[in-house]
This record gives C-alpha cells, structure tokens and sequence, in this order.
C-alpha cells in the first residue's frame, strides 16, 4: 500500500501556482475589448438623489458610459430558492429606486476603456442628494415586529428557544446575574478585493467572481437577469479569502453583468479598499442581555439570553447569537428571544463564525461573572453545568468532549495556578489577568456532488464544484482522489470553482471539506466499478470473462481477489488495452444542515484559556492600565473601530511563548495537570512568586530587545485546546 | 506642483483626490540621498534617504537612538523603505474629515469648516488646536527631530536657509491649510542634528490602539542626561497629541534640576498637558499622554 497523504504534511497542490502569480483569481480574467467599472458611492446615509451630473464624465478620455438608474437597463430582484440558490444579502437591485439608505450604497457607475479612466470619471459624476438625518444610534432596542420575521434565510421565530419558566426561576434565584454586552460592526476586509468579470454572450452570461459560493451565486444572478440558470456560469477559480463576506452576491456583480449587457462588452468591476467597509457586508452589532440565576452553590437555575442586532433598512440578514445557548448549559429554566434595529448601514452577513461569535462572547462573560460573584473558579462553574444531552432540542450529543476539552485546555495552559485575586498575579511588571471560556459551533454537511476520472496515462481528476477560500480544497480533493484511486498527488487533476462542474457546496460554516469527503468516495468507488466492468468485459483484458464480484481495485492495481494485489494490473493498462480514455464516477452526498428531525445534536466544542497583561503605572495603587482612562470605550462610532485606547498597554500575549520567553512560568506543571484532571480545585498561590519577573539588572540592548518585542505584532493571545476527533476549537468558520 | 520622492504620502492622496498636483516633479534623482557627518560633529540627512536607511544608520543607532526608535515604531517596513526624510516632515494628517473629500474640512478646503470638532474625533489633536482644525501631525520621525533639536534645511527660489524644526510645523491657527513654513518652490534638502550629548539617555514610546502598523494615540521622545541622580538636561517632545511635533519646554523645565524619580516625571508629564484642550472623544488622550511621557521618562532613566 502506499502512503497515504492524509493526516500528513503535504504541500499545497496548487501552491507553485499561486507563488508563481499564475493562479487565476477574478481580477486576473482579462478578454479582448473589456472595459472596466467604477461605482459613484453615495456620500449621505439617508436621502434621496436629485440629480446626476455626468456630462463632464461622460467627455472625458476613453469613457464608454455613466449608468444610473435611468439607463442601466431591467435588473430584476431574486428570491430564495431551494437550498442555496437564492441567498443574498442585499436583495435590491443597484439603481432600484432614488434612495439612499447607507453611506456608499452605489449611485452611478462609470464604465472605461481603462482602470484608471473609469476611477477618474467616476470621481467626476456630480451627484446631488436631498439629504435626511439618518439613524446609526449604537444604543440598539428591538423594532417593534411580529414574532416571527422575514430574514436573508427564510422565516425565523424571535422566541428562538424556550423551557421551564426563566422569569420565575430567575425571580427566585439566590444569586442573580443581569448583564447587557455589546458586540461592535465588525468588517471582514480580505486580502483580495471583490470583483466582478462579466461575459455576456448572445443570452448566456459567464461571472468570474470572488465568490465563496458559485452555485448560489448563478441561482441568484439568473433571476437578476431573467435567465434559466444554465445560461449563467459561475466561475471562481481562486480565493483571496472572504470570511463569509464573499458567501451571496453583493451589488456589485449584478452592476458589472448590467453594464456588460448594455455594453455589449466584457465589464470587470473591482471594489475598492474603500467600499469594502462599506457595500459587501459585514457583521452586524449586537446588544445582548444576559440574565443568569444560580444557587449559592453554582448550579444553574435559569437562563436569559436576549438578543439585539442592527440590520440595514431593507435586508434582514440573521446574526444568529442564540444558537449555541440553548445546549452549552444544563439548565431546567431558559429563554433565548432576539430582535432587530434598522438602522442606515449596509446590508450585515455572516462574517466569520455569524452569531455563535457574538453570542458565545455575552454568554461565557456571564459565566465568568456569575463564577467571580460566587467566588468559583470559571472553570468549576462549567463542570457543575455541564449538560449530559441538548436540553434545547431534548436529542442527545452526537459526541461531545466538552470537558475533555476544558481539561486538557487548563493542563496546557497550567490554569491551577491562577490566583483569582484582581492584580494578584504579576509577572515582569506586568499585572496578569488570566480567563477562560468555552465555545461550540455547528458541526454539518452540506449536499456535495463530484466527479473521478481514472485516464490510461496513470493520473485522475477529481471535480467539485466548491471553492478553495484558501483553507486547501484543491489538496484536499487532490488528497482524497489519491487516496480513493491510488495515483499519486502529483498525478491529480483537480478542478473547482466552476458552476459547470458537479454541484459542490458553498465555502462557509467550516463544512465544506467535511461535505466533500463522502462525496468524492463515492465518485471514486463508482470510477472504480466502471474500470472493473471495462476489466472484465474488454476482449483482451487479463480479466476478460471475469466475475466482477472476483476482481478487487487497490492503490491503482485491478488484481483478482484470490491471487491478492500483487498480481494486478495497473489500471492505465487495463483502460490502454479498452482504447478507454478514461472512466468516470459520479457521487453525491446527503446534507445533514438544517435537518428538521436530526436524532442527534451534533457540534464541535472548545474553550479558550487567555492571559491579558497590563503595566502598572507610577506607583500607587495599581491603575487598570489605560482603559480606566477612556470614558468612550467601545461606546462611540470610533470606538468600535478602535477597540480599547492604549490597547498597547493592554497586550494579550501567547502564554507559551512567555514561557519560552522566560522560564519562569514553568514548573509545578505535574501538580497542577493531576490537580486539573479533578474537579479543577483552585491552589494556593503558589504561582504567584514564581510569576513574578526576574528583577535584575540588564544590558541596554536586552532592554531594547526586549522592549521591541512588546511593540511586535500583538499576538491573539490564545491558547486553544481541542479534545480528539471533531471537538476542535470551534469559531473559525467562513 | 508637488515635489515626488517616496510618495507614500502624496500619492496615497492623490488616490483620494485629497492631492491633486497638476504637475510632480521626482525628485529622486538629486544627490540629497546621503547620511554624513557634519564638521561639527553633527548629522546631515539627505532629504530623499529612506526611512528604513535612516533608522538602521549605525551613527543613528549610536548616537540618535531615539530617531531610529521612532521611525520604526512607524508604519510598516515596507512604507519605511520608500519614505523619505523630507516626506516624512510633510506627512499630511490622518483625520478622516481631511481625507474625505466628501467631507467639509478647512485644511482641504479653507472656510469649508471642521466636521471633526463635532463629530469624530478620538485620534484628534488636544494641544495646539484652534477652531478651525484639530487635526493630529501623525509623524514619529518628527517628534524624535523635535526632541534632537534639528534643524531644515530649505532650498529656495531665493537661496537657502535654515529652519529649527520647532519653528518648520505651524499651529493651525485660522490658516490650517499651511503646516509648514515652505513656500511654494521650496524644496527641502536635509535636515542636521546638532552634535550628540554625551551620556544622554533616549526613548521613543508609542502608545497606539494596535501593536504596530497604526499612528499614535500618544507618543513621547525623551533625550535626558542623569548626573548623581538628577536631571541635568531634558528634550521631550510629543507625539500623536499635538497639531505639530510638540516640543514641551514646560516639561523640560520640570524635569531639570530634579530627581530622576516618578514624582518629578509625573510633575513634568502634567506640565506637558497643562494646556490640553480635549475634544468630544479624545479626552482620555490626556491622561494616556501623561502616563506615555512618566512612562517614558522612567524607562530611559532605569538603564
């Protein structure tokens, strides 16, 4: 048997391509007489337009076209399909209407024989706007809506999850917990700018896109346009990464297909840096209270998780912060309800982990909060609620290593020798905070479809028609098809992105590798079936007259099972004596998203362990480092964009590299892993002296060392743990 | 016309049609690419060396290490290989208002008005500020020039002159669209350093919201000489917090004749901000700076 290339370092397959500058992303499409597009960004949040100047534009060098409104011809709006053929965020066409809802929302475009002319004449369009007093309020109260609502998704009930009496139960609670967390808009901002290649020819319509999710993005650029959906192609051959902000099709696309159909030339739109913040989605704010009731003892009586996000005037993407409260905990009595505030932004989407993120962040500080109420370690709090099934769905866990997880966490990150005290641990003058927290995320498939080819020359091409976002799909597929057909990697032939080829799933939800996998088996067992019907069928074949059920396929060899593999056939020879070209198999496999009735509750589960450091300042009493000394925080506009001031006295740093860093922190490791392996029960401080910084003297270039190293790149500051199997550390999704 | 030497600057800004030079003129090609010693025991800096060959000078590391500090605590490496000396005294402020052309601002469009006193204002400036502008100098390499006491050198079209760098920036005043004393066909050659002081001690500490590759909430450049346990010369200069690279002779007075010790650097780090003025969002600029100057003051003087 060979070698098999999974669970090995193996280089990416498709890694000389992209060093080399040949892998083709959507910029790097070019066709003979396209021409390039600027959008004109609106410059008021809210209004109407009055008027569009273009004359001066339209006269200048090398300009094809101003389109607005007037003269962009029919773009019609998309609905939801089945699956994801219909999923968008913002679903008005560009040019709808004469109204403005968010700052940068497209206005005209300007279309060029170059870049730069179109950049130029879209700077030279005079709009002019009846402006009104637009709402972007932080402060976030739910619109006053029906219980169930309308969302990018479909119909979502607002009483997300309920049980017991949480009301009741958190009226009667000995200890109580009532907190409000806010989350900030965050943008996803990849390396590789959205951008849109549209080809029209006669009434089919080719996109090279940036797209995570190509399949959806033809089923909703059909509809845009009015076309059955095979005469639309998606194409998106490489991924600068999206994070979930290249997952449905943004204006843009629709504006590029528009401006090439009124040209009757290839158009190719690329958004700028700029416009990233502002039209292709991002991940909405949220304000969430969290009620927390619990005995004296830590155990958790009820649970209160409600939830507001802000959503752009017309679209109602989902930021789903419940979806991991209703299981995290064992607790009789929960409700987890959520609302909306339209405010005049963009369009939100999922970015990167959407909702569980947000969520999981109000609800473990709130476990942390409770634990630090009711002088527990954060950890112990955790073991004492541990859930034994999904108490939301009343199903049990599929698996769930939750606590494996947490023990191993605190034996990597030596938690037993926290010392809960606030400023009680210092080390080389900083004072250390040290948290934890756990986390979940959906574990699913989604359906995937794909091709294997065995050729006579001895190499295989696997097709899907997914995407690589950067995570390694092309090495994946490339290893799976090895592994299925025994041809080694660099025989593999792997082609994705394509709506052309077999429906493959979207890249989000960190599933797409996991939806792929029983997919391309299966293509590869019926490759291999093919290949042994060819065996035992061609005149002339070793195996000719054969019983299929004789014959077995290993490491690229057809042999008879009797005489064992060593008496194969390559099966280039087999296909060679055929005059076969090749054989294909087809496989497909089922979702498991979204199911309605699932038996089990299936999700992935890790924690984080973090240790915070801030510098004392002067002598005195400790100051909170320089957080205390912003009264802004995380409230104002530039606040959220900003995140905490002199977050560089507030560093985060990676644990183990302070130990590498230092030594000091090593030690006690044996006393505090058997001491963690049990209920996790807190040491005396024995940590503390031993964390302390060394106090002698030093050189002067040690100092600065030293002293560069603190400016360096801040680092996460995470030590992430996962037990075995799928329970890795969760929240890295789209 | 606009001078071209690294660009960093000024095409970034011609991108947001915030610059929009009818002519450039690259000046690349001029000998002012050279750092030398001076008779006097000084520096000269060509006003088209890199930041990064500026920073990595051995004189500079040796004697003027407060320079190199801070144009490395600066922007990105990449940045630094093209910027220049004189791009660098001429960086252009980051406000938002300014770089927005959709955006009224009296330093782009004099008498348009300043949205940023009103609106968003956090990384705004809360010394030297007028009515008119509260617009941040976002330059480290120009706090360290301030705190060695360097001087401009201007080629003009009526011969050359000398300029200190205390007096090259101007405070916005009614005319925030002039930050400089250059007229127009002047061009900058280099810039002196007087002769190091023997013995000082120097820092360059930047506060900012991330660890690198982002501009100074605060920021101070302390060039300080310690004899017997007090402060017999002081140069502080800061950064991140002034409408130009805010030299403090309040601070320096504070500090000299006085113990090295965190009672006398907390006095002169008050004495520096005593004319703070702080906007709607940026009032915790004040304490920061504070903490950012002792800090600093302490730092230099524990080695």
């Amino acid at each position: 048997m060979a070698t098999s290339s999974i669970g090995r370092d193996t280089p990416r397959v498709d890694g000389p391509l992209k060093v080399s500058g040949k892998a083709q992303y959507a910029s790097d499409f070019h066709f003979p007489g396209m021409l390039y597009a600027v959008p004109v960004a609106a410059t008021i949040a809210n209004g109407r337009v009055t008027a569009i100047d273009a004359a001066l534009a339209i006269r200048m060098p090398g300009v094809r076209a101003v389109f607005h409104r007037a003269n962009v011809g029919k773009i019609f709006r998309s609905t939801f399909g089945p699956g994801f053929q219909g999923v968008t965020d913002e679903r008005r066409p560009p040019f709808e209407d004469d109204v403005v809802r968010y700052y940068g929302q497209y206005v005209a475009l300007a279309v060029a024989d170059t870049f730069e002319a179109a950049k130029a004449a879209a700077d030279a369009v005079r709009v002019t706007y009846a402006r009104e007093e637009p709402n972007v309020a932080t402060e976030l109260a739910a619109d006053d809506e029906a219980d169930v609502v309308t969302t990018s998704f479909g119909p979502r009930d607002r009483r997300q999850s309920q049980r017991g009496d949480a009301d009741a139960a958190f009226a009667a609670a000995p200890v109580k917990l009532d907190q409000v967390y806010v989350t900030p808009a965050e943008t996803h901002n990849p390396i590789e700018l959205h951008t849109t290649t549209a080809v029209w020819e006669g009434s089919t319509l080719t996109l090279y896109e940036g797209s995570q999710a190509v399949f959806n993005h033809r089923g909703v650029l059909a509809q845009m346009f009015g076309l059955p959906v095979e005469n639309v192609r998606v194409v998106t051959r490489f991924l600068g990464s999206g994070f979930g902000g290249k997952l449905w099709p943004w204006t843009h696309s629709s504006l590029a297909a528009a401006a090439a159909r009124q040209l009757g030339r290839p158009v190719q739109l690329v958004v700028s840096r700029k416009m990233m913040f502002q039209t292709v989605g991002h991940r909405a704010r949220t304000q969430q209270r969290v009620r927390l009731g619990a005995t004296a003892e830590g155990k958790l009586l009820s649970l209160q998780h409600d939830y507001v996000y802000h959503r752009s005037m017309l679209d109602a993407h989902h930021e789903d912060c419940g979806e991991a409260t209703s299981f995290q905990y064992s607790v009789p009595n929960l409700r987890v309800t959520f609302g909306r505030a339209k405010r005049h932004v963009g369009s939100a989407c999922d970015m990167r982990g959407p909702g569980a993120v947000p969520g999981l962040y109000a609800t473990e500080a709130a476990m942390n909060e409770l634990a630090a109420q009711l002088r527990i370690d954060p950890l112990r709090l955790r073991v004492m609620n541990e859930p034994k099934i999904d108490e939301g769905l009343g199903i049990p866990f599929s698996s769930r290593h939750q606590l494996e997880c947490f023990e191993l966490g605190a034996q990597k990150f030596g938690w037993s020798r926290r010392t809960p005290g606030v400023g009680s641990m210092t080390r080389d003058g900083l004072t250390l905070g040290w948290g934890m927290a756990g986390a979940a995320w959906i574990a699913a498939r989604f359906p995937a479809e794909a091709s294997v080819q065995l050729h006579d020359d001895g190499s295989a091409r696997v097709a899907c028609g997914t995407q690589d976002i950067g995570t390694g799909m092309y090495t994946i597929l490339a290893q799976l098809a090895s592994e299925k057909t025994g041809v080694p990697l660099g025989k593999v032939e792997v082609a994705l992105g394509d709506t052309s080829l077999p429906a493959g799933p979207i890249s989000g939800g960190s599933m797409a590798t996991g939806s792929v996998v029983p997919a391309v088996f299966a293509a590869g067992d019926e490759a291999i079936g093919a290949l042994l019907g060819v065996a035992t069928a061609s005149p002339g074949s070793p195996f000719e007259g054969r019983r299929l059920e004789d014959l077995a396929f290993a490491d690229g060899r057809v042999f008879v099972k009797a005489d064992g593999a060593a008496g194969g056939v390559p099966f280039a020879d087999v296909l060679r004596r055929a005059n076969l070209r090749m054989v294909r198999g087809h496989g497909k496999s089922e979702a498991t998203f979204d199911d309605p009735k699932p038996r089990f509750s299936t999700h992935s589960f890790g924690c984080h362990f973090v240790q915070p450091g801030g510098e004392r300042h002067g002598r005195g009493p400790h100051h909170q480092s320089a957080r205390r000394a912003e009264p802004d925080r995380g409230r104002g506009r530039d606040g959220d964009r900003h995140g905490a001031a002199g977050a560089h006295l507030v560093r985060s740093r990676d644990r183990r590299a302070d130990q590498q860093q230092s030594g000091r922190l090593r030690g006690g490791g044996e006393r505090g892993r058997a001491a963690d392996r049990g209920a996790f029960p807190r040491l005396p401080r024995q940590g503390d002296q031993r964390a302390r910084g060394p106090g002698d003297r030093r050189d002067r270039a040690g100092r600065h060392r030293r002293r560069h190293h603190r400016r360096g790149a801040s680092r996460d500051g995470r030590a992430r743990a996962g037990a075995a199997g799928e329970d890795r550390a969760a929240a890295r999704v789209t | 016309m606009r001078f071209l030497a690294g660009g960093t600057t000024l095409l970034d800004l011609m991108k947001l049609n915030v610059e929009t030079p009818a002519r450039l003129v690259d000046i690349n090609r001029l000998p002012f690419a050279k750092v030398e010693a001076t008779p006097d025991g000084g520096l000269r800096i060509g006003a088209t060396v890199r930041n990064s060959d500026l920073a990595y000078h051995p004189t500079v590391r040796r004697d003027y290490l407060v320079l190199s500090e801070a144009i490395l605590a600066g922007a990105s490496a990449q940045l630094r290989n093209m910027a220049t000396t004189a791009g660098n005294l001429l960086q252009r402020t980051r406000c938002m208002y300014f770089r927005d052309t959709a955006m009224p601002c009296n330093k782009r469009e004099p008498g348009s008005g300043c949205p940023a006193i009103t609106g968003s204002n956090r990384t705004l400036a809360v010394l030297g500020t007028s009515e008119s502008c509260i617009a941040t100098n976002p330059s480290d390499m120009n706090v360290a020039l301030a705190a060695l006491e360097a001087t401009v050198h201007v080629q003009g079209t009526k011969g050359t002159r000398a300029v200190p760098i205390g007096e090259f920036h101007l405070l916005p005043g009614q005319t925030p669209e002039r930050e400089t004393v250059l007229e127009p066909g002047d061009l900058v050659t280099h810039v002196t350093l007087p002769p190091p002081v023997a013995g000082s001690k120097q820092l360059y500490l930047k506060l900012r919201d991330r660890a690198s590759y982002e501009f100074a909430l605060a920021a101070a450049a302390v060039v300080l000489t310690v004899a017997s346990g007090r402060v017999t010369r002081a140069r502080v200069a800061l950064g991140g917090v002034g409408t130009k690279p805010w030299r403090s002779p309040e601070a320096e007075a504070a500090l000299v004749g006085q113990p090295a010790e965190a009672a006398s650097f907390r006095r002169a780090a008050e004495a520096a901000l005593r004319d703070a003025r702080p906007q709607s969002e940026n009032a915790f600029k004040i304490e920061l700076a504070k903490r950012c100057l002792a800090h600093a003051l302490h730092t230099a003087t524990q080695s």
